[in-house]
């Protein structure tokens, strides 16, 4: 089945409801192939309710989602199987090796023997975490952990990567050195980025920006364009009425 | 292939997970070795035992307990095992489990046979100190068990699981925990047989053996006397498949039971 949106992440008339309390509203967003989109919101702006769907957690009655041409509802595994996913809470195994965790992970995903081998020790390599590959996770500092899992998400070299507030918990140093190594990725590997965030500074003008508020998509295009001359964080506030 | 590949990497995990938490296995051990080498023998005296099958002659109280104190490794490790689901689910690895590209049941079910392999694991050291002890069984009957161990085993793992799908959060969990797993315990055969609790209460008799606890431990029972109890083996399979259901069921992304309002 291909997709209106050229095998980028199409969200269309999306709406979820927990019981009573409407999460999204009728979100309809698409990113194109190789697109940083920075999805902008408030907390409980419905940025983790979106990852939940769009990682098939949990399905939306109503709504489609169509990842790289594949209808999460009809074909998930295919749709999955592009698709790296970085959690806002960590989801390394703190009591196993940075090796044994990125060995999982590839397993999941189908690789395994030397193929895995040369994937975890390439991803090991551009951690400059070779020499600690057998230490355990729990040793890692912040943005060490937020690295390892965001090279482990790449480990099957999905053409999409989700981040769910990746810096939530880091110092500010960390927070830019995992903002810029994104971008930086998405500018070499052609990735497309979903990067959900409430911080203006992790944007870039380049940038997609989708901004959520209360469950609603309320504005979606370039960064640079929509906020014209004025800060992000400014144009946010006057967008939501929520300082970022 | 892949498949069988994270099959492999579950069972590898919880393997791995098992090394790295020896406390958790030690602490699994003494419970059922307290029960057979303090309890049992308080009770050896109290407790008369008639001749009933799988056994062929008058049994110590801790010949008959054996096999109950196994199924209470494998009751508590499958309740444990759903706890950590739970605290998975709150910390996050289980949503990197679920987001496998592999369908959901097949996860699920890999996960609950590493729980199991490790569950089963400690039933034989349990059984290997029990043998230290002089507490023996028919050599065959250690291998037959191995089977009757792996269903049991499941058919707890998936109560478990089906449980984790329900409970929202872990604090819920604890009471759970004492509403299953000590009426599941205390009304089984695991410590006195059946027609023994038909002498106190009629209705209990009638309860225990509607238990599927009862029937794992049966099943484990004449397992390792390498008999098969094929009623116990049907019933266990039963509620196995009837658990696996509902776990499934609670797992499935379309219900609203593993979702948290966050």
């Amino acid at each position: 089945m291909t997709s209106r949106s050229n095998n980028g992440l199409t969200v269309e008339h999306l709406s979820f409801a927990y019981g009573a309390t409407k999460a999204l509203d009728d979100v309809s967003l698409t990113i194109a192939p190789g697109t940083f989109c920075a999805l902008l919101g408030p907390n409980g702006a419905g940025k983790s309710t979106l990852f939940a769907l769009l990682t098939r957690l949990f399905t939306a009655p109503e709504g489609r989602i169509v990842i790289g041409g594949q209808d999460l509802r009809r074909a998930p595994r295919a749709a999955l199987a592009q698709m790296g996913v970085v959690f806002q809470q960590t989801t390394l195994d703190l009591d196993l090796t940075i090796r044994q965790n990125l060995s999982y992970f590839a397993a999941l995903h189908g690789l395994w023997g030397r193929d895995a081998r040369r994937r975890i020790d390439a991803a090991l390599d551009r951690l400059n975490l070779t020499d600690r590959s057998r230490e355990r996770c729990r040793t890692l500092n912040g943005g060490h952990k937020r690295r390892t899992e965001i090279a482990r998400a790449l480990l099957h070299s999905p053409r999409f990567l989700l981040l769910d507030e990746p810096t939530v918990g880091l110092d500010a140093a960390a927070r830019r050195d995992i903002t810029a190594h994104v971008h930086d990725l998405a500018a070499e590997q052609a990735l497309t980025i979903l990067w959900a965030t409430h911080l203006t500074d992790e944007i870039a003008d380049s940038d997609q920006l989708a901004v959520l508020h209360r469950g609603r998509l309320i504005r979606s295009g370039l960064c640079a364009e929509l906020r014209g001359a004025l800060p992000l964080s400014d144009y946010f506030l006057q967008a939501t009425g929520t300082p970022a | 292939m892949s498949w069988l590949t994270a099959l492999a990497a579950i069972v590898i995990r919880e393997a791995l997970r098992f090394i790295h938490q020896r406390e958790r296995f030690l602490a699994a051990l003494v419970r059922p070795l307290v029960w057979l080498l303090v309890f049992a023998a308080g009770f050896r005296a109290a407790l008369g035992l008639s001749i009933t099958p799988p056994y062929q002659t008058y049994i110590t109280y801790e010949i008959y307990i054996v096999p109950g104190l196994c199924g209470m490794i494998l009751l508590f490790n499958g309740m444990q095992s759903a706890l950590s689901l739970v605290y998975d689910r709150e910390m996050g690895s289980m949503r990197l489990l679920l987001t496998a590209p592999l369908p959901r049941w097949w996860l699920l079910v890999s996960k609950l046979l590493g729980a199991t392999l490790i569950s089963i694991l400690q039933c034989y050291v349990f059984l290997g100190i029990a043998w230290a002890f002089d507490i023996t069984l028919p050599a065959a009957g250690y291998l037959a068990a191995f089977p009757a161990l792996l269903i049991a085993g499941l058919m707890l793992g998936a109560l478990g699981l089906a449980l984790s799908s329900l409970i929202r959060q872990l604090e819920n969990f604890a009471g759970v925990m004492n509403f299953v797993i000590f009426p599941m315990f205390f009304l089984s055969s695991a410590l006195y047989p059946l027609w023994k609790m038909a002498e106190s209460s009629r209705l209990l008799h009638d309860i225990c053996a509607a238990n599927p606890f009862t029937h794992a431990v049966e099943l484990i029972r004449f397992a390792l006397y390498a008999e098969a109890n094929l009623p116990a083996l049907g019933w266990t399979l039963l509620a196995t498949v009837v658990f696996l259901g509902l776990a499934f069921w609670g797992y499935d992304p379309a219900r609203s039971l593993i979702r948290r309002k966050r």
